[in-house]
């Protein structure tokens, strides 16, 4: 045992105290500041409360690349999708003209809005990148209502803290928090390359996020909720068959 | 050696380099496990922002996919495993960051760099590389003095891979998330584009498999069990003094 001991101990002590301390703050704040996923618990929760809250932090106010309409793909990848069942056909047959999306939940006025409502607002239009969490990626041009413009509509209670999306296919719903759903490239999506949205790749309607990877953006959209917490919806993971309830991270923008 | 004389020698590895030495190690296997799993769901590599099933590969790896949609040429598919496998390779990613920025501040701050890393300018002439790499050729096991020093190539090889491959391996990785694309889209332009970023990422993830196979050689070559005490006790063979008074490598 040499001198230095004590004095060891006691600045270990003092290193840990702080520590301990930093981190309780650092928690409460990051709550505060909605820095938490809804899938922060279990063993990859660190990982993924460290990787959401940074980049929470970093792309407060950035915008997805824009690329010109060179480098728009050729040949874009629709990844394939269960048989759409039978309610879709229907639809389909009518040209989608009895498509609704209802919108309820910490809103002022719940309600909902057919296809045509929402192709008569003003249309935003990006050339963006969908990349897979697989690897792969396609560049398109994307048309569509921005969801801030919806959300503005049926004016949100203060304390909305995500919206949850369903598709008509069963089980398939995902949530982004407000962050995400106010960012003006955020887009319930009718239209690809200068067309309707193709059914393959989520006609009449999807969600569109270009700051998150393919899975977050749900096809076939026909239900907004805005809620202040997803822990009584599914599983309670904020996402779910193709998303968190699937074993994937509810944040995906890595 | 006395337990008195031991604790009164300098380690040959500070606690700090041997603790973030294993880091590193649990972190990287951690990346190169789920690494090969993510690559399993789309075994195809591409240069260029674009790449996907409906287009050329530059290349593809001959294995087969966890996903139907990729044609492999195998009548099988796979187990989809990104989910967890994705989960933990950005954990390990977090991991081996923190571990970087911790050994990175300690190198600087303490000299470690200078002093152990960097090699000094008679060991860089013609004719002490050209001695060095013919000893490494020849397999020629060091003698006693590198106990407590590394050799020019070693420096070289470390710096090159601490300086060099993981910053741009985790340049390339954060190249391919859509977040991090828009806070600074002008690291993956530079780069050739998201689908450049990824096949970079692919190849100096061989580059350190190869660091990796020719570093594990070397240890065995040099004495796998003494080199291991050292990493991990930071304690040299007895017969071995080291160089220099032991209150100046104490770091």
């Amino acid at each position: 045992m040499n001198k230095l001991t004590r004095r060891q101990m006691i600045g270990t002590g003092l290193a840990a105290a702080a520590g301990a301390t930093g981190l309780a703050v650092a928690a409460k704040l990051a709550q505060r500041y909605g820095l938490i996923p809804p899938d922060s618990g279990g063993i990859y929760g660190p990982g993924a409360t460290l990787t959401y809250a940074a980049q929470r932090i970093m792309t407060r106010h950035t915008l997805a690349r824009e690329f010109s309409r060179s480098q728009i793909s050729a040949e874009p990848f629709p990844y394939p999708v269960e048989p759409l069942g039978e309610e879709f056909g229907r639809l389909q047959n009518a040209a989608f003209v009895d498509w609704r999306v209802a919108v309820d939940g910490l809103v002022a006025r719940p309600g909902s809005f057919s296809l045509a409502e929402l192709k008569n607002y003003p249309a935003s239009t990006q050339i963006t990148m969908i990349g897979c969490e697989e690897g792969w990626t396609y560049i398109a041009e994307w048309t569509g209502v921005p969801l801030a413009r919806v959300l503005e509509k049926v004016g949100v209670m203060s304390h909305a803290r995500y919206v949850v999306y369903r598709s008509i296919q069963p089980d398939c719903w995902d949530s982004i928090d407000m962050s995400d759903a106010l960012h003006p490239q955020t887009l319930l999506c009718h239209g690809m390359n200068g067309r309707d949205l193709p059914v393959p790749f989520g006609g009449p309607l999807r969600m569109r996020v270009p700051r998150q990877l393919g899975y977050k953006n749900v096809k076939y959209i026909n239900r907004l909720t805005l809620t202040d917490t997803v822990k009584n919806i599914g599983k309670g993971l904020g996402s779910g068959a193709l998303g968190a309830e699937d074993g994937y991270a509810w944040y995906a923008g890595i | 050696m006395s337990a008195q004389m031991s604790e009164a020698m300098a380690p040959r590895h500070a606690l700090l380099v041997r603790l973030t030495h294993w880091l590193t190690a649990l972190a990287f296997l951690g990346l190169v496990v789920t690494g090969i799993e993510i690559l399993i769901s789309h075994p195809r590599f591409y240069w260029g922002e674009t790449g996907n099933v409906n287009m050329r590969p530059l290349f593809t790896i001959p294995i087969p996919s966890s996903r139907e949609i990729v044609p492999t040429g195998y009548k099988y598919v796979l187990p989809d495993q990104n989910g967890w496998g994705r989960y933990l390779h950005f954990q390990s990613a977090w991991l081996l960051v923190g571990t970087g920025l911790l050994y990175f501040i300690f190198g600087l701050v303490r000299g470690h760099f200078r002093r152990n890393m960097l090699p000094s300018l008679a060991d860089l002439s013609p004719k002490k590389l050209a001695a060095s790499t013919g000893a490494h050729l020849r397999f020629q096991r060091p003698g006693p003095e590198e106990a407590w020093s590394y050799n020019v190539l070693q420096r070289l090889a470390y710096l090159v891979v601490i300086f060099v491959f993981f910053p741009l391996i985790i340049w390339t990785g954060l190249a391919m998330s859509p977040a991090f694309e828009s806070f600074a889209p002008g690291a993956i332009t530079i780069l050739g584009g998201h689908q450049s970023a990824r096949t970079i990422h692919f190849f100096l993830t061989a580059f350190l498999l190869m660091f990796l196979a020719v570093h594990v050689m070397m240890i065995a070559l040099a004495g796998f069990r003494a080199r291991m005490r050292a990493m991990i006790t930071g304690r040299v063979t007895a017969s071995v003094a080291p160089p220099v008074p032991a209150t100046q490598e104490r770091a």
